[in-house]
């Protein structure tokens, strides 16, 4: 591609070390927003009307918890949501592989990766809700009780696909980057959650070659127009 | 001078942008109203957290305190917003309106949700059916009354 303009105003966290307490915040915030934009492709495609209003409405308050997490992130970094969201290069962000891969339309694919994915989440939620106090707690808190619509969904779906070999299928490709969405200590809860046994993750770090192609769609308007507030 | 009260009356003047037959104040997101000299302080708890309104609810506040003459100052408070927190008045112009108040405690399954009675705002009915947990905003769910023959729009409980 070519030369990435720049919002030189614009604070970044690029180049400077990034403390690990707000590591783990963005990285709650970069899984919920590349999923919150995954989730979007199925806007106007899904299999019936119903979905496209589901994933639409999903997609929205996934979006809507990652501008909270990295709120948060951004106090404690100095700078501000939109410039961690969208100022960042592809290889800063610190999403799980899992969130990455473009998925539409693929349904069974799909469903696999959102009750993985939702079932996960809610294991790492819990654990903060647990261990956290103030602001982190807080917002985890709420962010559990509007997750909890999405894994009823989730779980609707897991449940009506259950016997399906492309779902089948799906769950048994998608399981090692599950497993990657969480911390090592948190991996055994997900195991007796989905009850499959624990294999090698695909850990959080390398990203697959469909992050790059979604972070130039998602960052196009920013980039163009340094800047500029809609 | 500008009063706690007058700034609570003002605010309750304010249509939710989404769902503008109740108010700011029907739905229960300003928590708090302080007022100091000509300073309005107001803790505001925004109802999910992909609320689109959510600017444009605290763009009016702030335009209707500067109304009144004082400096406003509206604070987006962390500790969440739950549907509990909707008046008794807020309900009653909802369900006139054809949207159903939230029912019970939040729900942790869909089993919890199917099992409980939701009752129809036009016939009262708790012959209903879920059609789709998710609506037109991410605070609604949508549902269908078998009595009445009408689709209707229910509020989550959240």
């Amino acid at each position: 591609m070519t030369e990435t303009p720049r919002d030189t105003k614009g604070a970044r966290v690029t180049g400077s070390p990034v403390p690990e307490s707000a590591q783990r915040i963005l990285e709650l915030a970069d899984d919920e927003l590349i999923l919150g934009w995954r989730n979007s492709e199925w806007t106007g495609i899904a299999p019936f009307l119903e979905e496209d209003v589901a994933f639409s409405s999903i997609a929205q308050t996934e979006i809507g918890h990652a501008r909270a997490w990295y709120e948060l992130a951004a106090k404690e970094l100095g700078t501000d949501a939109d410039a961690l969201a969208f100022d960042r290069e592809p290889d800063e962000y610190v999403c799980a592989p899992l969130v990455e891969m473009r998925m539409a339309e693929d349904w069974a694919r799909t469903i696999a990766r959102h009750w993985l994915y939702e079932t996960a989440d809610s294991i790492r939620i819990q654990v903060l809700i647990n261990s956290v106090a103030g602001d982190i707690r807080g917002l985890a808190e709420k962010i559990d009780r509007e997750e909890a619509y999405h894994r009823m969904h989730a779980d609707m779906w897991a449940e009506r696909l259950r016997d399906e070999p492309a779902f089948r299928e799906a769950v048994d490709e998608l399981w090692p980057y599950a497993l990657g969405v969480l911390s090592e200590g948190q991996r055994p809860l997900l195991c007796q959650a989905v009850d499959r046994d624990e294999v090698e993750a695909i850990e959080r770090g390398e990203h697959t070659d469909d992050l790059r192609p979604l972070w130039e769609e998602m960052t196009m308007v920013r980039r163009s127009v340094p800047g500029a507030t809609w | 001078m500008v009063t706690a009260k007058r700034v609570w009356d003002a605010l309750a003047e304010i249509p939710d942008p989404e769902i503008p037959v109740i108010s700011l104040v029907d739905l229960g997101v300003v928590r708090d109203v302080d007022v100091d000299g000509d300073r309005v302080h107001v803790g505001f708890t925004p109802t999910f957290l992909g609320c689109p309104a959510v600017e444009v609810m605290r763009d009016q506040m702030t335009e209707r305190i500067r109304k009144l003459g004082a400096e406003p100052d509206v604070e987006v408070l962390s500790e969440g917003w739950s549907s509990d927190r909707i008046t008794p008045d807020g309900r009653r112009k909802l369900r006139d309106a054809g949207f159903a108040p939230p029912t019970g405690r939040a729900p942790a399954t869909l089993l919890q949700i199917q099992t409980r009675p939701h009752p129809c705002p036009y016939c009262g009915s708790t012959d209903t059916r879920l059609e789709n947990l998710f609506g037109p905003t991410p605070c609604r769910s949508i549902r269908y009354c078998n009595a009445c023959r009408q689709p209707f729009e229910q509020f989550k409980t959240l």
